[in-house]
């Protein structure tokens, strides 16, 4: 009968692991449907977890975007240090988006909520989402301090058990451009902080609970030998490699020294550049989250996120470069910087698991803020029009980088989870014409598998008005690599529609009469494009992702505009 | 004069078969016939017509519902089609939202769009939002384009430009030119069928909707003259995914708004349950051999939506399908069913699902080559069928062959006993649909507080009690019928049409005039169609918007009279927004001006409502077991001697106390230790959980 007693616990167990994953996914699906900036709602830039009275994550939403995810993991730490347990009440909330606590920049909030049962504290919920606006320069990498960049919220408390800090609020309300939102999206997570730890109470109910630690433990152990025994399977040794991305003003050399352990992943950054005066620069623990997150996409995807199965993955970042930065340098657009990292983490494990990793992509968001109106162009005068006033962002993607398997992914995020919005609904928020969104040919970078090809979008406003762009763009001067032989994918562009050539970071104007171009970059091949299955590339060629003339002298395939292959011509070519 | 009514629904395996008659219900299961499948039908019409005794000049209205739609998208087996598009917007439907549904698997596949890359031809034109001209349209350049069209043949056509759903002057010239000179390729505009904002979306249900029209067409002319040459008289409807019905000329216009009908007309079985009971609050829970399907259904009306995916390639995965957005019944489909397949993950954790042995294999006890566990082993092993009476004994189950592969796949594994790994499957499938079923009412914005669990299909009332316990629902309905019950849903649906349209207003500047001239013109598309099936039948019209704080990401539904708005209407419906916003989301925003995005109007015929259930005898006695049989409880692990019951033995009002489990003939009713239960005056089991 103990037999079946121990059996009957050991799935009661598993049982309870999965249900404290759904009390963590009802926690962000709450906040996705009451949250007011769209950045959540619509582009589900956002995670939510449970952790325990140590500040270890124990499950995570499955629902969330990575960077979030991992940094999050490290904030509820510093929270504590804050708020020890015993200072917390229920119905408290915490919140803060210092940078170097939270999750990398000062959009990004983090509300940590004690989780009381039968009058005993048995954890901390806590979430993290990016809102729309915090004052300051906005998104843009022009600040040249972390205090230009908006307003800074130190960990505080924004509830008192159950009672709002009016002097909070009143704080945020009057340093917000969109007051509304802001206060409204702070309520948000709270309240999806609460409803996860009601739900908590209730399952620990149900389950006869008092304590999480059993439940964390064995959630642990799980995880982390899953965990070992993946890394188990990857041969041991030290790996370097570095990329370059294109900087503000000058480049960045991003450098990593990945050694594999017995029982753990070690990634060194030193040879890393130094930091940026602008906004590009990197926290560590955005550092730390973005690496992390591509080491295990690659060797442990399936294992779920917490405490123990991060653990075995390792950053040392040297004090002084760009990926750990201090305080008060300007951090405003380090995703720019920081989604780039697992496109350096894949370089290094490429070269052990070739078979399981991708080329390089375009990886960082092209993310355009566009504003026009008296902001930009001063009050209309004389017979010299000036567009309406309006502040937008849009979410672009280029090309992913080619899988060993498969092609790479045309015009799609990675590693960032965002989705991007209709151009219908962007049309109808503000004055703008988007006058095309599509594919660019000849971007994806050529190999046995071609990488994802980039987009091209074409932006002006109505009757042509002058307006700007806060451009933090990247992949222009440093196009995505292939591997295995495979080729790079087209580099970015950024231009306007007359020709001039725009700086990849930074405050523009574009004038009247003109548009702005935006040419994404395509992701890189993977292995020598001249082994790609002549029908494949046809069927690229007919499609027009690839030109006739790439056809021939990139994969030495004769094809004609149609797709019809000439596979005589085709055996001369290669050979 | 003729009375009877005949519901057809064709699904993967099966096609069921109702026919009501008198007062009588009589139900009839056929194979269905995939290359032909008005074949399957007519075998199903006979074989109902002869059980029943009607005759074919008796059957008044005959109502169909099929996948076929459905499984031409999924299996990509519809026409070629091509697609015409604003220049600069080639590849909307290829880029979609730019996103991956699964955040850590680097091999992901995302779905083919309908129609490739070579047949997306962009024709240079471009409204604003306002609808203004910005472009011309080209006509020249689409001239050019007939040729490619020919030498491509391309069977069916769909136009999208951006901006239609505003002002579709550019589509329909683009239609009649194309219309001149390829008559005979019919032509699907993004303005006709799905005229509301958001490019991908609208995109892709025109281009689906354009991939199902000829062969939708083609089969449903052919079952209409098969069914005419067996004298059959009677009109023949459609049943839509909204939960309406509609007439021929309609469904081959729109073939799209004909896929999930099965589903949805199982949750109009549901509803109708649900009125017949009195109960305002329902979780419709339809557990089949593949996926479990639940649906939130308050005031005997199921919850509707206007956008659904199709064709998922993530298993299920939201996000990995063709967005459709169309009027539909709101469900969660998740990959739980009998069939489920078990299996452990790295962390030693019990899985279960989405891949399913399906019918063939089928799970191991079927001793038909399926040699890995499925849910429906894992219920045999503990006790809770009878190998002898499955599928009222039609095919007899092997409990070595279940306790074997659970042993093999998941106990080895684990270091359990075959029996407590079928525990484990049992109860972790049993989470995984509580656990859908709670996150899918947080989306809706509602909860399970005093509702009733009404559970069909095959595996329903087998699971539907620990279902219930886990979300924390105390009574659980297990209505007759339960095998087919979409057809039978189908039997009590209206005629209706749904009509949906954007008008971007806000409330700071609102055009009572304009929203009445678009209500209107609304009202008699879909009083036009409707009238065209309801034979002069009275009708009620319901009208919706759909509004938002200005900049937010989601609207929600705010009634509308079904009049004409006068100015003082304004401040009312502001008001009903706030209170509907209070609800969904605990406070209203202060301050923020209000933008309403689209509209729908509804125009349905009067279902005669569910007659007053027939009051139960009154302290019936407890019913005899036809038998007592060792059952292994889930909760607490320990096997014990249930009694058993035969459904067809037990009388009105009837008390059974759990644990205990009545057997029928298509499925199992399982009633767990601390429910109690008994026959309402329908006929169906209703099972009560005690205070614990």
């Amino acid at each position: 009968m103990s037999n079946e007693t121990n059996a009957l616990a050991q799935i009661h167990r598993q049982i309870m692991w999965n249900r404290l994953i759904a009390v963590v996914e009802e926690q962000a699906q709450i906040m996705i449907r009451t949250a007011f900036s769209t950045t959540v709602r619509e582009a589900g830039d956002l995670s939510a977890g449970i952790f325990d009275l140590h500040g270890r994550m124990i499950a995570q939403a499955v629902t969330g975007t990575p960077g979030h995810v991992n940094s999050m993991a490290e904030s509820v730490g510093h929270f504590l240090k804050k708020f020890p347990t015993t200072v917390m009440r229920p119905g408290d909330h915490y919140i803060t988006n210092d940078p170097w606590l939270g999750t990398g920049h000062l959009h990004d909030l983090t509300v940590v909520t004690p989780a009381f049962h039968d009058g005993q504290i048995v954890g901390l919920l806590a979430n993290t989402a990016h809102v729309i606006d915090i004052g300051g320069l906005g998104m843009g990498p022009d600040g040249r301090s972390v205090f230009e960049e908006g307003m800074y919220i130190p960990i505080v408390r924004c509830f008192e058990q159950g009672k709002p800090n009016e002097t909070f609020f009143d704080f945020i309300r009057a340093g917000s451009r969109l007051p509304v939102e802001l206060e409204g999206d702070i309520y948000s997570l709270c309240a999806c902080n609460d409803a996860a730890v009601h739900r908590l109470s209730e399952m620990m109910g149900e389950f006869e609970m008092t304590s999480l630690d059993p439940l964390a433990q064995f959630i642990f152990d799980s995880s982390r030998r899953a965990t070992l025994a993946e890394i188990a399977k990857i041969p041991r040794g030290s790996f370097d490699n570095e990329i370059f991305s294109d900087g503000y003003d000058e480049p960045v050399r991003l450098s990593a020294r990945m050694t594999i352990l017995e029982d753990a992943i070690e990634v060194d950054f030193t040879g890393t550049s130094g930091l940026s005066p602008r906004g590009i620069n990197v926290p560590p623990a955005y550092c730390r989250a973005y690496s992390c997150f591509g080491i295990k996409c690659v060797v442990a995807p399936e294992v779920p996120n917490n405490w123990a199965s991060l653990e075995p993955f390792r950053m040392k970042i040297p004090e002084g470069c760009i990926l750990n930065a201090p305080h008060p340098y300007p951090v405003s657009v380090r995703h720019v910087t920081g989604h780039l990292l697992p496109d350096l983490m894949m370089g290094c494990l490429h070269q052990v698991v070739p078979d399981r990793v991708t080329a390089e992509g375009s990886s960082s968001l092209w993310n355009p803020p566009l504003k026009g109106g008296s902001s930009v162009s001063g009050q209309a005068r004389g017979n010299r029009p000036v567009v309406g006033d309006f502040e937008i962002i849009t979410f672009n993607s280029g090309g992913t980088g080619a899988r060993p398997g498969s092609d790479g992914l045309n015009a799609t995020a990675f590693p960032s989870g965002v989705r991007t919005m209709p151009v219908e609904a962007t049309e109808n928020v503000a004055p703008i014409i988007i006058w095309r969104k599509e594919l660019k040919p000849d971007s994806g970078g050529a190999g046995h598998t071609r990488g994802g090809t980039g987009q091209i979008m074409e932006i002006a406003t109505k009757g042509d008005l002058e307006y700007a762009v806060n451009a933090s763009f990247d992949r222009i001067a440093h196009a995505p690599k292939g591997r295995e032989g495979g080729l790079e994918g087209g580099n970015g562009v950024v231009t306007l529609k007359t020709g001039k050539k725009l700086r990849a970071k930074g405050f523009q104007v574009i004038p009247d009469g003109d548009r702005l171009i935006l040419e994404l970059p395509g992701g890189g091949g993977m292995g020598d494009p001249t082994t790609r299955d002549p029908a494949m590339v046809a069927l690229d060629v007919r499609d027009g992702l690839v030109s006739v003339e790439n056809a021939r002298t990139l994969y030495k395939v004769a094809v004609t505009a149609e797709g019809v292959v000439d596979s005589v011509a085709t055996t001369t070519l290669r050979g | 004069m003729p009375s009877a009514r005949l519901a057809v629904d064709i699904g993967g395996t099966f096609t069921d078969l109702a026919l009501e008659h008198d007062g009588r219900l009589t139900t009839v299961k056929v194979l269905t016939t995939p290359s032909a499948p008005e074949q399957g039908v007519m075998t199903g019409v006979a074989t109902i017509l002869r059980q029943s005794g009607v005759a074919v000049g008796d059957i008044a209205l005959v109502i169909h519902g099929t996948t076929l739609a459905t499984n031409a998208v999924i299996e990509r087996k519809g026409a070629r089609t091509a697609l015409i598009t604003t220049e600069g917007f080639r590849d909307v439907l290829a880029m979609g939202n730019e996103s991956r549904y699964d955040q850590y698997d680097l091999n992901i596949q995302l779905p083919e769009p309908l129609v490739p890359r070579h047949l997306r031809l962009p024709v240079a034109e471009r409204l604003d939002n306002t609808g203004k001209v910005l472009t011309p349209l080209d006509e020249a350049g689409l001239r050019a384009l007939i040729p490619i069209l020919q030498r491509e043949q391309v069977e069916s056509i769909a136009i999208g430009f951006l901006h239609a759903f505003v002002n579709p002057v550019h589509e329909r010239r683009a239609a009649a030119l194309l219309a001149e000179a390829l008559p005979d390729v019919p032509v699907s505009l993004s303005s006709d069928v799905s005229p509301e904002m958001r490019e991908w979306e609208r995109f892709s249900t025109t281009a689906a909707n354009a991939y199902v029209q000829p062969m939708m067409a083609r089969y449903l002319r052919r079952l209409e003259s098969d069914l005419r040459a067996q004298g059959l008289v009677a009109p023949l409807f459609l049943m839509m995914s909204g939960g309406g019905l509609t007439t021929i000329e309609t469904a081959c216009r729109f073939p799209i708004r004909l896929v999930e009908s099965g589903p949805a007309g199982g949750a109009i079985f549901s509803a109708f349950v649900a009125r017949q009971c009195g109960l305002d609050n329902v979780l419709s829970f339809d557990m089949g051999g593949t996926t479990a399907k639940i649906c939130l259904i308050d005031d005997g009306k199921p919850q509707t939506a206007r956008t659904f995916e199709v064709a998922r390639v993530g298993r299920f995965r939201k996000g990995s399908g063709l967005p459709l957005r169309i009027p539909v019944i709101e469900m969660v489909e998740i990959g739980a069913g009998g069939g489920s397949i078990a299996h452990v993950d790295a962390m030693g954790r019990i899985g279960v699902g989405p891949e399913s042995a399906g019918a063939d294999p089928g799970p191991a006890c079927y001793c038909n080559g399926g040699t890995r566990p499925a849910v429906t082993d894992a219920n045999l092993s503990l006790g809770r069928y009878d190998p002898t009476r499955f599928a009222g004994g039609t095919m007899r189950l092997d409990p070595a062959a279940s306790h074997d592969a659970l042993l093999a796949h998941v106990g080895a594994r684990l270091g359990l006993p075959a029996e407590m790994a079928a525990l484990g499957v049992v109860e972790m499938v049993d989470e995984n649909m509580a656990n859908a079923a709670r996150v899918h009412a947080i989306e809706s914005g509602k909860t399970h507080d005093n509702r009733t669990l009404i559970a069909f299909g095959g595996g329903g009332p087998v699971h539907g009690c620990r279902v219930a316990e886990k979300i924390g629902i105390r009574r659980v309905l297990i209505p007759s019928g339960a095998g087919v019950g979409s057809a039978i849903g189908f039997l009590r649906a209206p005629v209706a049409y749904e009509v949906v349209r954007s008008l971007y207003q806000r409330f700071s500047s609102f055009d009572v005039a304009g929203v009445n001239g678009l209500l209107n013109a609304m009202r008699d598309e879909a009083a036009a169609s409707v009238s065209l099936g309801s034979f002069g039948a009275p009708v009620t019209e319901t009208r919706i918007a759909y509004m938002r704080y200005v900049g937010q990401g989601h609207e929600i539904p705010v009634p509308l009279p079904a009049r004409d708005l006068i100015e003082a209407d304004v401040g009312l419906i502001r008001a009903a927004y706030d209170r509907e916003y209070t609800r969904f989301y605990d406070r209203p925003v202060p301050g923020s001006d209000v933008e309403i995005m689209s509209y729908a109007v509804v125009v349905t015929t009067v279902v005669s409502d569910a007659a007053p259930m027939p009051t139960a005898p009154t302290g019936g006695a407890d019913a005899t077991p036809v038998e007592r049989r060792p059952v292994r409880d889930t909760v607490t692990g320990a096997v014990s001697d249930w009694a058993i019951f035969d459904r067809s033995a037990l009388s009105g009002g009837a008390r059974i106390v759990g644990p205990a489990i009545v057997a029928e003939d298509e499925t199992s009713t399982l009633i767990g230790p601390g429910w109690t239960a008994s026959l309402n005056g329908l006929g169906y089991i209703e099972m009560v959980r005690e205070s614990v």
